[in-house]
């Protein structure tokens, strides 16, 4: 321990101070602030679940919140299990650093892929129920009667023989030094009363005054803010740095190299800092990439299209010679672009160094990742380092797997030691170092029968692995399982819906030197575009209606047909829509399996002479088996369209000279209200498994969209986004 | 040097005059309820209310300002969260990560100031805030509630 280390308290007390500078007088406390005070006074049951002696609940979450709900239906789990009142149930984030030290007694912190709920919902029950158990324990301990007497309803324990009853605030403490039972049984979620409802958010109330703490927000006593700009060409060095103007500017303290390949500045405040690094005369030395173009790489796609090397995700039958006996063959080549997540809040973090230690808030999706980029960067073993998780303003796959801006702000520390600084990436720096969504390509060729049946199929992805640029270790024989989700021969993660007797998909990887990430969907974007869109392309071209068309190679896989059937049964799929405003309305379908969920999609457009789009209505069937919070699955289904929609309409980053074009929301669009289609959910769930519900949907946002444009004008729209296709009419 | 009229309170503070509004009321005032989201008037989450009308102070700087207008922040959009829109957003679970919600929130407010019973199509004319999240769909309905109007059709 570090005196002159600010501890987590400290923090808050600074971040009080800070709120509470300008009088507020209505300041609700922030999720984890209370918890974090009261940890120490107050004993665990176990490593989920602290009951205070006012009987409040405190509930830990491993897995981070930012905005998807898991918070919130991680706790509808646990709370099930203990059986307490949930009006009296709070949240903490155990810290990284804490379940380094406790043997990752709350397992993987990691979130993303749509994984909360899906992966840890069995031992976060567990961890409920084990806790219940304990409770009823002590309790029955205390009465000298047998545990299996007692009964609990709402965190109240009762002895039914003789009518005693007690509280679990009041037997918490005695809870927390018995064993933790090993044997737990876990209750049929038909017996539900807490999880499966659409109970309100636990985090919503800060959310409307101002009072939410993020990233961006901390302070801390003594803390210094940090600009940064880092060389715009991937890859590229700083070669000089001219300070002298910067350093002269108000509020300035340091300008400050980062690494081998970024500048720097550091001011009392962030928008000083800011200022005084335009003022910082760069020179960069832009490397092997300065010349590097998408429009180059596009022609690197293009031959890859046809390249004899490539890795199989899945066979069946013989595709090539099925395709080349068929008297009627189709083809036809996709594009889907680079993306940057554009999180609301740009990247951040706050680090202590010094030589003893060092301490990160920050928000993150991956707490443990972060940690494990702040003790390399601070060049102390992890055991002296902390993170401490922040709200995230959005996540979607930028703030998981990969820290640069960790990494930067303890670098920065390093050069400050006990000073806390918090760096904040301009809009700008988040557009021009994102960690972008794959570039690929695809050719789709088909063969067909005289009837019109699909007798072979081969899928040529060209393109960008994200697991060759993040983790190149779990490259096997050149093949990165990740590009082929949603055409998966199996495995009840991202299968592929259709059952096709000829059927080959692979994959020639081609990586340009724009670093990849995973976005909110991942490769299932892309892959269910293609296929979808190519499964409408075939149905038109031998003349079948498209439900039919798919309906026909779907017999072998019901909860594909079911979600689909669901949608084609609520727009009445076969009755004309009616006109809006005058306009004919068309519609387009498009089903997936992703994350674990069934999902399925139908799109109601119309399309002006002038080529403007109007997208009416969608609605969405989603089949997750079971469903923890039916309104905030509701919320991602919607927000799901949102973030699909933008990448369908608007989303491109581009290369010119080795960097991104795009540098903030003006030249990057995304959704707007104005664009924004009413969205119906039909939530499905079946039971019998877990599917995540954060990022399915999305995949089938952009090809049931692009059908019924089709439907519509004609246009089939194979390269996204659509922002650069006129769909004028003639 | 600047002195400004916030959530009521008249206050002097020190700033260069160029310094954009939202960034003052950040880090010389403490008010962090009001986000940077991209400093170019694009997305919305830097609203504040400047005489009831909504302003994305991102970019508008501090001496574009004296005492005599009411600047209010989400911080003093009401003292309790009880302003309808706030009411209607609770009612509905409106927020998923919330940080588009402040400016999302006061530029709602300023809508319903000026039009107390606006159409869905004005409030997808006026309300041009970015969301990542994708809560549009209940913005809309939750200004309707607000407004007391009827969130079908
Ligand atoms: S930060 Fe002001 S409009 Fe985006
Ligand atoms: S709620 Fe996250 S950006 Fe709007």
């Amino acid at each position: 321990m570090n005196a002159i280390t600010p501890r987590r308290r400290q923090f808050l007390a600074g971040a009080s101070a800070a709120l509470g500078a300008f009088t507020l007088g209505f300041r609700i406390p922030l999720a984890g602030e209370a918890a974090a005070q009261s940890a120490p006074a107050t004993p665990e049951v176990n490593a989920w679940v602290v009951v205070k002696p006012d009987e409040t609940v405190i509930i830990r979450i491993a897995r981070s919140e930012m905005g998807q709900g898991t918070l919130t239906g991680l706790a509808q789990l646990v709370a099930e299990e203990l059986d307490c009142d949930w009006a009296k149930v709070t949240t903490e984030y155990p810290t990284p650093g804490q379940n380094l030290a406790r043997g990752r007694i709350w397992g993987n912190m990691s979130t993303g892929g749509s994984r909360g709920v899906r992966e840890s919902n069995e031992y976060v029950r567990k961890g409920g129920a084990a806790a219940r158990m304990m409770l009823v324990q002590a309790a029955a301990n205390q009465w000298g009667v047998p545990a299996g007497e007692c009964r609990v309803a709402a965190g109240v324990i009762t002895h039914a023989p003789s009518g005693r009853t007690t509280t679990y605030g009041a037997v918490a403490e005695a809870a927390g030094k018995l064993p933790v039972p090993t044997d737990v049984a876990l209750k049929d979620p038909k017996d539900w009363k807490i999880a499966g409802r659409p109970v309100p958010r636990l985090d919503t109330a800060a959310k409307l005054n101002g009072s939410q703490v993020y990233g961006i927000d901390l302070k801390l006593p003594g803390m210094l803010n940090a600009a940064i700009q880092a060389c715009p060409v991937f890859g590229g060095k700083l070669r000089n740095v001219d300070s002298a103007a910067a350093e002269a500017m108000p509020g300035v303290k340091r300008v400050l190299r980062v690494g081998d390949d970024a500048v720097a500045v550091v001011a009392d405040t962030w928008w000083r800092a800011k200022t005084a690094l335009e003022a910082v005369k760069i020179e960069w030395d832009a490397g092997e990439n300065a010349a590097a173009s998408s429009a180059a790489f596009k022609e690197v796609l293009k031959a890859a299209l046809d390249a004899s090397q490539a890795a199989v995700g899945n066979r069946a039958g013989d595709a090539a010679a099925a395709i080349a006996a068929a008297p009627r063959k189709f083809e036809a080549v996709y594009y889907y672009p680079h993306q940057n997540h554009a999180c609301m809040e740009v990247m951040n973090a706050t680090a202590v160094w010094t030589p003893e230690r060092c301490e990160v808030w920050t928000p993150t999706q991956n707490g443990e990742a972060a940690h494990a980029a702040a003790a390399e960067a601070a060049g102390l073993p992890p055991a002296r380092c902390e993170i401490y998780k922040i709200h995230l303003g959005g996540g979607f796959g930028r703030r998981g797997a990969v820290h640069d801006w960790v990494r930067q702000v303890v670098l920065i520390a390093r050069q400050m030691p006990g000073t806390p600084i918090k760096l904040i990436w301009s809009r700008e720096e988040d557009m021009l170092q994102g960690r972008y969504h794959p570039v690929t390509m695809c050719k789709l060729s088909a063969g067909l029968d005289a009837q019109g049946n699909l007798t072979g199929l081969h899928m040529r992805i060209a393109g960008q692995s994200i697991v060759a640029g993040i983790f190149p270790q779990n490259i096997r024989d050149g093949r990165d399982p990740v590009v082929f989700q949603g055409l998966n021969a199996g495995g009840g993660e991202a299968e592929i819906g259709y059952g096709i007797p000829n059927l080959l998909i692979d994959h020639a990887m081609r990586n340009p030197h724009v670093p990849p990430g995973f976005w909110r969907g991942v490769n299932l974007n892309q892959n269910t575009i293609y296929l979808e869109c190519f499964m409408d392309e075939l149905a038109h071209l031998v003349g079948k209606d498209p439900l039919e068309f798919r309906r026909g190679l779907m017999a072998n896989h019901p909860k594909h047909l079911a979600v689909l059937n669901a949608v084609a049964e609520r727009v009445g799929w076969g009755t004309p829509p009616a006109p809006v405003d005058g306009q004919p309305v068309f519609r387009g379908l498009a089903q997936t399996h992703g994350f674990g969920s069934y999902v399925a999609a139908c799109a109601e457009v119309s399309v002006s002479d002038g080529g403007e789009l109007k997208i009416h209505r969608i609605v969405a069937a989603t089949d997750p088996g079971h469903a923890v919070n039916p309104q905030q699955i509701a919320a991602q289904v919607e927000g799901s369209f949102v973030y699909g929609l933008s990448a369908a309409l608007h989303g491109e980053c581009t290369v010119k000279d080795g960097r991104i074009e795009q540098t903030n929301f003006d030249n990057y669009q995304v959704l707007r209200m104005d664009e924004m289609p009413k969205v119906e959910t039909i939530l499905a769930p079946s039971g019998g498994f877990w599917g995540g519900v954060g990022e399915p949907t999305i995949a089938v946002a952009a090809p049931a969209v692009l059908n019924a444009i089709f439907a519509a004008t004609g246009k089939r729209v194979r390269e996204l986004p659509l922002k650069n296709t006129s769909l004028r009419r003639g | 040097m600047a002195k400004l009229n916030v959530n009521g309170r008249v206050i002097e503070f020190e700033v260069e005059d160029d310094t954009p509004l939202l960034w003052a009321l950040r880090e010389q005032l403490g008010l962090t309820g009001t986000k940077y989201g991209c400093g170019v008037a694009q997305c919305g989450a830097c609203t504040v209310h400047v005489d009831g009308a909504a302003v994305r102070s991102c970019s508008m700087p501090v001496s574009a300002f004296d005492e005599t207008q009411k600047i209010v922040t989400i911080e003093g959009l009401s003292p309790d969260s009880s302003h309808p829109i706030q009411q209607a957003w609770l009612a509905l679970d409106v927020p998923q990560c919330g940080f588009c919600q402040s400016g999302m929130i006061m530029a709602a407010a300023a809508l319903l100031a000026a039009t107390p019973r606006p159409t869905e199509a004005q409030i997808r004319e006026e309300v041009t805030n970015i969301c990542r999240c994708g809560t549009y769909n209940r913005v809309i309905a939750g200004i309707q509630r607000a407004a007391g109007v009827s969130t079908a059709g």
